[in-house]
């Protein structure tokens, strides 16, 4: 740590240095504006470029949203659109039955509802098993420990449309798996035109693209855990199982519900990779939230702005519970570090 | 909210991009080779008009679709597009008559499609077209030599075209037997020649009726039968267009079913490969009718620099730059002296004289209720909810009974939303 | 081989092979292959010709079919060594193929044209890689433009970032005002909203502010990420006041202060923000697909995906663009790893 910690200085200031001359030349004119603010009141200008565009970029639609969220029309100026109240929420909800999507009058927005409510579970479970499992292997006494890691954590930094591309190669008609299914004698399938495929497809690769970066939060938090629990156990001849059950679990429980948070929280805003993979397809089976609003406030010839904001703000509902969720956990783990 | 929009404006004024006078941009879209051969068109009018600066944007169609729709409804975009919803959008053109040099030459020779392109009533001239198109079909002639199945005749139904394309599958070991564009305008040719008509009494869409049904089974039927390629419609969600034109390309299908446009795509991608003719619409029921259309290069009302977009337009409009246009990008011409002349379309393939021989006597099978769908202004929404139901079935997520609940339930909520 | 084996496994507690290890194992190189595998077999396959990815069943190297001018054709002709019906082996050159029916001539005698099967042929093959995959979308495409937007977006995003996040940081953690804990509060509220939840509003402030079709317009919404304001305030709360308070007794303004004394000590912490800004920036998808629609300015994020949607795919040119727009993530990775490992690590930053 200590090794980065300089490192990151040296590249830290490398990085400041070559505007030292720059921040030179605004000095005298903020010296005029400090002696009328006084030092205090400089908050308020070192706080304004970033609440400024913060304001207008951030909360300023956050707010507009809800109100585009009453309108109607497909004009996109508030000035043009005409006021129906909660026609939009009426028409999201309008369902004889919420199990069923084609019950619904806007069924294209429970079916991604109800599929991104699929995509979330598997794939948390699925990620959060497949990440635990990689920290515990990592955290075991490897040579060249940090090479292992950087395998698992490679794709991580890879952009969405190069992860749904490089996939989209390998699972095509013509593809390299097929390739393996071929040469083994077995009949290839057309991975992303088949349902339950194309789905399957949808949560490996985002297991794929992220686990590396679960996997080294929990990593951090196995390291953290002291050796001197797992020697007495080992003096004790205690199992590996119950090891396992008794020290390491429980001690990495805080981790694992940050990390099951965090996973929660992107899973329900995927898009970017499924829809380079799949575009929503098969029909709409890889047809998840956060395209359904693309598509339906910019993409389809069926455009309804006031709809995708309705649905968009359902979803924010549903990310700031889970975030609220994330923050509690996190002062939880504070308050139990500090006693 | 007009009040943010000016402050929010003068606020950011200095960072964004202006239109500099004498700018024109030209949004454009390329399905074969027309590309290349507008950028020459536009060197040669840049050389004779240094004071206007035309850019030329050679976009994906997916944007011509799905972008400009919505920068339009901003009030904003290119001062000229190359677009095919041309009615839909048509509050949007430019009414070109005062900047253009001669309304009446206008009127003569592009004057039969201007009620494409401009909102019922009006009289405005917003553009011209830059080729018409027609629907039809495409069979991949060497297949059918070597399955020994001969290619049916001018008169061949849809089903008798499956079959004879089924066969020539099974002993080639192809792909799929045919494939039709993920669009619904395609698949509104063979709608169309099975009876349907989509304008009701009032102008308004008319509940789905027989002809849709009876082709959207057939479809869904070939789909699941592995005859119609599956991947080109089912791989997509929504309103999305996918050309099935690869697969053709690769001698994957036997039959592909797509329009006019393609056969310099067509041309110049197959080379010697293979040899495939154009086959015309293959018939239903009520008529073996294609569906005509076209794209059309508008003017777009939001312009800074009119003067300079009517001086382009009439350069482009131009006897001359429509017939090299027409003989270099093998279209078929919408301006009337051009296709009455001689036109030497520029190529040495013979399956592209042939193909484009096929398509001008086709024109002469159109039906009525097909004659009509380019000048109605629910056309293209109504394409969106065909194709976005169809593919929902083809998926297996639902029977085809309820997809045409669904497409009667979205086009009256379509009605009901631009109201 | 057993040496190799003992350094990828230390094995638990010495003698013996304890199920865990051979699970351990196991992990390891199943990772290995499913991680490294799908962007190798890319890199691999951006250097094949059209014919070669056509392929099936595809080949490990990046073959071509060896070919030769045969009189009376134009273009050079592709040879195969094809099994006559008489049972000879001969190499014939392919004139075109439909299905499954080749027709060939031989090159010595060109003008009788033979019908074979494909299944009684096989390519006559050399190795080739096709570099004109990496030349051609610079040279043909507006590749280089697309190339510079990026660089243009994740710079100037990136710059921006750094200096308004850490002079908010600065004036949250260093002074007490008024409304200092409502505006955390803000911030923090709002860590986790997503730009797909604001994107119609986003959309016509963007357009009203005649930001749209404008690389900024793509670069403001991003750069007051809450993530970093409040990464960096944790960072500069550990930096003693005292050392303020002593520079305000030398008369250093509150400017100086900032640049001088905070920014060198937040150094560590920025470089972590600036290095998440760049590989966040650099790929960024749905906003630029919103808020781009002229050609020259597209990013490489949105051009790769316009290319990946265009009728008839040019796999080979759009597989080496990837690889491309993957190099400088890659080489962020390669040089950064450990710290930007231990920089997740210690704070969950994403």
């Amino acid at each position: 740590m200590t090794r980065n910690a300089s490192f990151a200085g040296k590249a830290g200031a490398a990085l400041v240095a070559p505007v030292g001359w720059l921040a030179r030349l605004f000095d005298p004119p903020l010296r005029a504006l400090q002696r009328i603010t006084g030092y205090g009141g400089m908050a308020v200008f070192f706080l304004a470029p970033n609440m400024l565009v913060f304001g207008i970029f951030v909360l300023f639609p956050l707010v507009l949203n809800i109100v585009y969220s009453t309108t109607g029309g497909t004009a996109l100026f508030l000035g043009d659109r005409s006021f129906v109240g909660l026609a939009q929420y009426e028409r999201l909800f309008d369902c004889s039955s919420y199990l069923d999507p084609k019950s619904c009058a806007e069924d294209l927005f429970w079916t991604a509802v109800w599929n991104t409510a699929t995509f979330v579970v598997v794939q948390v479970v699925f990620m959060v098993v497949v990440a635990l499992v990689t920290a515990l292997v990592l955290n075991r006494e490897l040579r060249a420990r940090s090479f292992w890691r950087a395998v698992f954590f490679f794709p991580v930094l890879l952009s969405p449309v190069v992860v749904g591309l490089i996939w989209r190669w390998i699972l095509q008609r013509e593809g390299l798996l097929n390739l393996g299914l071929y040469e083994a004698g077995l009949t290839p399938v057309n991975w992303l035109v088949e349902r339950g495929w194309a789905f399957t497809a949808a949560v490996g690769v985002s297991i794929w693209a992220h686990v590396g970066f679960y996997a080294l939060i929990l990593l951090a938090g196995l390291q953290a855990i002291p050796k001197d629990l797992y020697e007495a156990a080992e003096m004790d001849g205690t199992r590996p199982w119950r090891v396992f059950w008794r020290i390491t679990l429980p001690l990495l429980a805080p981790n694992l519900l940050v990390v099951l948070v965090l996973v929660l929280i992107r899973a329900v805003q995927i898009f970017d990779e499924v829809y380079v993979l799949t575009g929503g397809g098969p029909g709409t089976a890889t047809l998840y939230l956060t395209q359904y609003i693309y598509e339906i406030g910019f993409a389809s010839f069926l455009r309804n702005p006031g709809l995708a904001s309705a649905a968009s703000i359902l979803m924010a509902a549903v990310l700031v519970v889970f975030t609220l969720l994330q923050l509690g956990l996190a002062r939880s783990n504070e308050a139990r570090g500090k006693k | 909210m007009r009040m943010t929009s000016v402050v929010l404006g003068l606020a950011a004024g200095l960072l964004s991009s202006t239109a500099f006078a004498g700018d024109v941009r030209i949004m454009w879209y390329t399905d074969g080779v027309e590309g290349e051969v507008i950028k020459d068109l536009l060197a040669r009018f840049s050389q004779d008009n240094p004071g206007i600066n035309v850019i030329l944007d050679d976009v994906g169609y997916k944007v011509v679709q799905e972008q400009l729709p919505v920068e339009l409804e901003a009030g904003r975009g290119p001062d000229i597009a190359r677009v095919t919803n041309l009615k839909t959008l048509a509050d949007h053109w430019l009414d070109l008559t005062p900047h253009i040099a001669d309304p009446t030459y206008w009127e003569t020779n592009f004057g039969e499609q201007f009620d494409w392109m401009r909102p019922d009533g009006s009289k405005a001239i917003t553009g011209f077209m830059t080729q018409l198109t027609l629907t039809g079909g495409f069979a991949n002639k060497t297949l059918f030599e070597q399955a020994g199945v001969p290619l049916p005749g001018a008169d061949a139904t849809w089903d008798q075209w499956v079959e004879a394309a089924g066969k020539v599958q099974d002993s080639q070991q192809i792909n799929a037997a045919l494939v039709i564009d993920r669009s619904g305008h395609r698949i509104s040719a063979p709608n169309v020649s099975y009876g349907a008509n989509y304008i009701g009494a009032d102008g308004a869409p008319a509940p789905v009726d027989e002809g849709v049904k009876t082709f959207a089974k057939k479809l869904v039927d070939w789909t699941a039968a592995g005859r119609m390629n599956k991947e080109t419609w089912v791989s997509a969600a929504g309103t999305t267009y996918r050309p099935g034109i690869d697969d053709f390309i690769n001698a994957q299908v036997a039959y592909y079913y797509s329009g006019s446009w393609q056969v310099a795509a067509l041309s110049t991608k197959i080379g010697k490969n293979f040899d495939w003719v154009a086959t015309g619409s293959p018939c239903g029921t009520s008529g073996c009718s294609g569906l005509p259309g076209g794209a059309a290069l508008v003017g777009i009302k939001y312009t800074k620099n009119p003067a300079e977009v009517g001086k382009v337009m009439d350069y482009l409009a131009s006897e001359a730059v429509v017939k090299e246009f027409t003989e270099r990008t093998l279209f078929l011409p919408a301006h009337k002296a051009v296709a009455a002349g001689a036109i030497d379309f520029k190529t040495d393939d013979p399956n592209v004289k042939a193909a484009l021989d096929v398509f001008v006597k086709a024109a002469g099978q159109l039906v009525p209720s097909a004659n009509a769908l380019p000048a109605w202004e629910w056309a293209t929404p109504v394409y969106g909810v065909l194709v976005t139901r169809i593919s929902q079935v083809m998926a297996g997520e639902m029977s085809i009974d309820d997809a045409f609940v669904r497409m009667d339930e979205d086009i009256t909520a379509l009605v009901a939303a631009a109201k | 081989m057993s040496r190799a084996a003992e350094f990828i496994l230390r094995r638990r507690g010495g003698v013996g092979w304890h199920w865990t290890d051979v699970f351990t194992w196991f992990w390891l190189v199943s990772g290995f292959i499913l991680m490294f595998g799908p962007a190798l077999w890319l890199v691999n396959s951006s250097f094949k010709t059209p014919a070669a990815l056509a392929e099936f069943p595809p080949t490990i190297l990046p073959y071509v079919t060896a070919e030769a001018m045969v009189e009376g054709y134009e273009e050079p002709l592709q040879l195969f060594e094809t099994t006559l019906p008489d049972g000879s082996v001969k190499v014939l050159a392919e004139v075109r193929r439909v299905g499954v029916v080749a027709q060939m001539v031989d090159p010595a005698d060109p003008g009788e044209i033979v019908r074979v099967n494909i299944r009684d042929r096989k390519p006559l093959r050399e190795v080739n890689f096709a570099v004109e995959n990496y030349v051609q979308p610079f040279v043909n495409f507006d590749f280089f433009r697309y190339l510079t937007n990026s660089v243009f977006v994740t710079v100037m995003a990136t710059i921006i970032t750094l200096i308004t996040n850490s002079m908010a940081a600065f004036a949250l953690s260093k002074y007490n005002f008024r409304g200092r804990s409502a505006v955390m509060v803000l911030i923090v509220a709002t860590l986790m909203v997503p730009l797909s939840v604001i994107l119609v509003p986003l959309y016509s402030v963007i357009s009203a502010m005649g930001l749209f079709n404008s690389l900024w317009g793509v670069i403001l919404p991003t750069v007051a990420t809450p993530t970093g304001v409040f990464m960096l305030r944790q960072y500069m709360l550990t930096i003693p006041d005292e050392l303020i308070d002593a520079a305000r007794m030398d008369k250093a303004s509150e400017w100086q202060i900032y640049w001088r004394i905070i920014l060198p000590l937040t150094a560590p912490a920025l470089a972590v923000l600036a290095i998440f800004s760049v590989v966040w920036r650099w790929n960024d998808f749905l906003w630029p697909l919103i808020v781009l629609s002229r050609r020259d300015l597209y990013t490489l994020q949105v051009a790769l995906n316009t290319y990946a949607g265009e009728t008839n795919v040019q796999w080979h040119f759009l597989l080496a663009m990837t690889v491309v727009t993957m190099i400088p993530v890659v080489l962020v990775f390669v040089f950064l790893q450990r710290f930007i490992t231990t920089g997740i690590a210690g704070s969950g930053l994403k």
